[in-house]
């Protein structure tokens, strides 16, 4: 009998042209928190959804220990018998029903003649969130509590199952301070009521204050378990960024010109909640011919604040100013923003992109009609004709342009979002995590392309998670946390650790 | 096309770039027809509909005054069914073009009965009204944001109400000739009398010449653009078999009473729309929005201003709707409309419509709702019961879209 609560051995995950993880190993000692680090894409959550059954047995290679037995899980309601309880960054909790009801949510406590008891079930419940420390009355409604509430309320369902082992991703992410060291406070109090932890994490503030030791993870592949003793800051980040910055990224030698786009104090809130500042008196500018990149990490408001500058897309009480060659410009709507060169090619392009059930060539041209318009009608020889063009010099591997775009890869699709904004001829492209989910020969083309857009003389903004990729394709790049601009570096003299610190730099209170 | 395993994403990507020249052509000429069969798949179905029926009721069907009463029987099921496949596209629906019907019927018995004033007039404003009600809805819809599920719900009962209120609790009668030639009129004999008039010969000879024209013309330039046409021999079939259709359609008018009015107005609107639909900036816009609302927007497409012209254009196509049905009936009522919004709901959906939106055509809807008006005017030839005839139209509707929905899965759609 080892000390290990959990033993996973050799875990490799592939998806359709990318393996998430390769031969992963993790050992978690029992009662312990450990944490688990990683950038953005590293991995982490993939080995979560393995261990908690998302991914069934069967579609992963590798072994599960759990309590000295070999699992193989078919879902989350297996993993959740054996006492393993994953509460992911997006709370599962149902807004409309009460805080009781959400704790017992399919394994509700029933009482004579098979019907819910109401009074015990409201009983058990505050027995769980007094455990958990949370003076709510157990019917009140979740949309009534914060998010630091309804995360307590995640553990107190959790501790209604039995939990043995608690995964937490990101639990702090939308926490503000108070409400994180609450938790961090509650996770180390569990643990003395013996309750293992695995938290995950890139707060490397709050890993030192929990953490019993740490796991890196970068590229699908465990760097190495530090104890909570040999913890720097410094040897996390080496760990999770890397030595391996070879040719992933083509030559670009940039020409930089003029002064395209200045933005001054922008400035965006919350679309619900109005008071909270998601982008604070942002100051950039991009030049012709360069490739500008903001690095932030998750929830630092980086797609926030593109998509407000784009048309206020996102956001509520927007403010600030724009200038275009130094004369300022309007873009209070996305047709606004377009006519005046801007584009935005979103990071979420089967969302927020594509027209899937129509073909290449509609998808191309659906920014740019008015282009094509003749005598009031489109033209539609002439737009076969363009998209044709760009499947071409974009190299978007398919048959011809009457494909649904819904049957391409990701990578096709993602040239097909480019050729829709190139297509509209903007002086910026704004493009949001331009490589997201697509293998790595696509990624090559897309940044060939990146380039190639530079060096016509139009101005780039690029935001990625990755900072390998962020650093191989900028000429500068500005680190953006909390909603400000932390700093601003030429290319050359950033590096992966400068940029990670001004990435974590939390406002001064 | 005819792999049993549809090809992953993977192998598609792939296979694209490198298919087997020889075979390529072969299968290319395959699938070219089995495509068509797909999208003209609705087509067939009417066909297979009217011939059908043509025996059930042997030919009673096909006889030149039954052709005839077919188009003037479903001329306002077949108005609403082109706003409403719009609509459908949009990814909306519209459950009061039954009751704004009855609503601008009864205020165009008061504008030409009561008030007297001249028919053209009382159709102007008819239609006006129409207008205002679209207007009304789509405030709601686009810029308040209600659904429109909900928004024209209440609707259908406003507006009934509103008839009834019109109405006073009578029926408005006795519309003028002129008006009542929207839903009765014919036109015919302009070149004096003959057995076989032929003003309507002569249309529809037109019509075959047009088509044909226009055919090959879109084959001319496609070429001429390096796109993909479909195979000679199948385009020609393609185009006797529907010249064949529209000849014998013709001859058959021709040997009753001519041309309906009623025809001539739809005529229109299927010309008019479809090149909306398929090559103005505002219907990409409409299939654009059905299909993905979030990436129109962020195209820079005013989604909120579509959705209200829509509403209105629905609006000015349910009064237009609610005339032809006043102007046949000579008679504005109470009951007017009564389950209209169920018919050309029915009838863009076995078009080939789809719930989620962004798919439709003009022309499917219209077939669509000859189909049911097919339906029900064979089966009431065949004396069968009102009872039955509502359970048939259920059952084709939902093998319809179950069709529709089998043939999507089986061509590797989401």
């Amino acid at each position: 009998m080892t000390t290990d609560i959990l033993e996973m051995r050799g875990i490799t995950k592939t998806f359709p042209g990318v393996k998430a993880l390769a031969n992963v190993n993790l050992s978690v000692a029992r009662g312990e928190v450990h944490a688990i680090c990683g950038e953005n894409g590293a991995g982490k959550s993939t080995l979560m959804k393995v261990l908690s059954g998302v991914y069934p047995h069967g579609t992963y290679n590798g072994d599960i220990v759990f309590e000295n037995e070999t699992v193989e899980f078919k879902d989350l309601t297996d993993s959740e018998a054996k006492g393993i309880v994953i509460i992911h960054q997006e709370l599962a909790l149902s807004p409309y029903l009460s805080i009781a009801e959400n704790i017992f949510l399919n394994n509700e406590l029933r009482g004579r003649g098979g019907l819910i008891d109401w009074n015990k079930t409201n009983f058990e419940a505050s027995k769980l969130l007094a455990r958990v420390g949370l003076r709510e009355n157990p019917t009140t409604k979740i949309m009534d509590i914060g998010v630091g509430k309804q995360q307590l309320v995640e553990i107190a369902k959790a501790l209604s199952k039995e939990v043995k082992l608690l995964i937490l991703d990101e639990p702090t992410a939308a926490l503000n301070d108070e409400d994180s060291d609450h938790l961090l406070n509650l996770i180390l109090h569990l643990k003395g009521q013996g309750i293992t932890s695995i938290i995950i994490s890139h707060k490397l503030n709050e890993i030192k204050k929990v953490a019993d030791s740490v796991t890196v993870i970068r590229d699908g592949k465990t760097i190495e378990t530090i104890a909570k003793t040999d913890v720097t800051e410094d040897r996390i980040i080496k760990d999770m960024v890397g030595r391996d910055l070879e040719h992933r990224y083509p030559d670009h030698t940039p020409h930089i010109g003029e002064e395209l786009l200045r933005v001054e104090d922008w400035t965006a809130h919350h679309p619900q909640d109005t008071s909270r500042v998601v982008v604070d008196k942002v100051n950039l500018n991009v030049r012709a011919g360069e490739i500008v990149g903001i690095a932030g990490l998750m929830g630092a408001g980086r797609t926030e604040f593109a998509m407000s500058l784009f048309g206020q897309s996102y956001g509520s009480k927007i403010s600030g100013r724009v200038f275009l060659r130094g004369k300022e410009i309007r873009t209070r709507t996305v047709a606004e923003a377009i006519e005046h060169g801007i584009a935005y090619a979103t990071e979420d392009r089967k969302t927020y992109g594509l027209n899937l059930i129509e073909d290449i060539k509609r998808n191309i041209s659906m920014a740019s009609l008015k282009k094509l318009e003749k005598y009031g009608l489109v033209h539609d020889n002439e737009e076969y004709k363009v998209a044709n063009e760009y499947r071409t010099s974009m190299n978007i591997k398919a048959p011809n342009v009457l494909v649904k775009t819904g049957k391409l890869s990701g990578g096709n699709q993602q040239k097909v979002v480019l050729s829709k904004w190139i297509y509209s001829d903007p002086d910026v492209l704004i493009l949001d995590e331009p490589t997201r989910g697509i293998d790595v020969g696509a990624k090559y083309e897309i940044y060939s392309i990146i380039n190639r857009l530079a060096a016509q003389g139009k101005g780039i903004i690029v935001i990625s998670s990755e900072l390998p990729e962020l650093l191989g394709i900028s000429d500068r790049v500005y680190a953006l946390s909390e909603g400000r601009i932390t700093g601003e570096l030429p290319v050359a003299e950033a590096t992966p650790e400068s940029m990670l610190k001004l990435m974590t730099m939390e406002k001064p209170r | 096309m005819s792999n049993p395993n549809p090809p992953t994403i993977e192998e598609a990507r792939v296979g694209g770039g490198n298919v087997n020249p020889v075979e390529n052509k072969l299968t290319d000429r395959l699938s070219h027809i089995l495509a068509d069969l797909g999208k003209n798949g609705i087509f067939i179905a009417l066909i297979a509909v009217v011939v059908l029926f043509a025996i059930l009721t042997e030919g009673i069907l096909l006889r030149p005054q039954n052709i005839s009463n077919l188009v003037v029987q479903n001329g306002y099921i077949l108005v609403l069914a082109i706003g409403m496949v719009m609509v459908i596209i949009a990814g909306h629906i519209d459950l009061s073009v039954g009751s704004v019907a009855a609503f601008v019927g009864a205020c165009s018995g008061v504008f030409a009965v009561q008030w007297g004033l001249p028919w053209w007039l009382a159709v102007i404003l008819s239609l006006a009204i129409g207008a205002l009600v679209g207007v009304w809805q789509g405030f709601w819809i686009a810029y308040v944001g209600i659904p429109a599920f909900i928004v024209t719900l209440a609707g259908m009962l406003i507006f009934r109400g509103l008839a009834l209120v019109v109405l006073g609790n009578a029926n408005i009668g006795s519309f003028p000739a002129e008006y009542r030639a929207l839903g009765n009129g014919f036109l015919t004999d302009v070149f004096g009398e003959f057995e076989i008039d032929p003003l309507t010969l002569g249309v529809g000879a037109l019509a075959i010449l047009a088509l044909v024209v226009q055919q090959v013309r879109t084959r001319r330039g496609r070429q001429k653009y390096g796109q993909d046409v479909e195979p000679m021999a199948w385009f020609i079939t393609k185009l006797v078999l529907v010249s064949v259709a529209i000849g014998f359609f013709a001859y058959s008018l021709a040997s009753y009473k001519g041309i309906p009015i009623t025809l001539i107005i739809l005529a229109v609107l299927v010309l008019v729309y479809g090149i909306v639909m398929n090559r103005t900036v505002f219907g990409r816009h409409i299939y654009a929005i059905g299909g993905n609302r979030h990436a129109a927007e962020l195209s820079g497409i005013k989604t909120r201003r579509v959705d209200f012209w829509l509403f209105v254009n629905m609006g000015v196509l349910a009064a237009l709707a609610g005339l032809i049905f006043t102007a046949r009936l000579n008679l504005a009522g109470p009951k007017a409309g009564d389950g209209f919004e169920l018919e050309a709901i029915s009838a863009a959906f076995i078009g080939g419509a789809a719930v989620q939106g962004g798919v439709g055509t003009i022309g499917g809807a219209i077939i669509g709702g000859l189909i049911i008006g097919v339906l029900n005017n064979g089966m009431s030839i065949m004396g069968i019961g009102i009872e039955w005839q509502q359970a048939v139209k259920g059952l084709v509707l939902l093998l319809a879209v179950a069709f529709d929905v089998y043939n999507k899965r089986r061509s590797g759609g989401n």
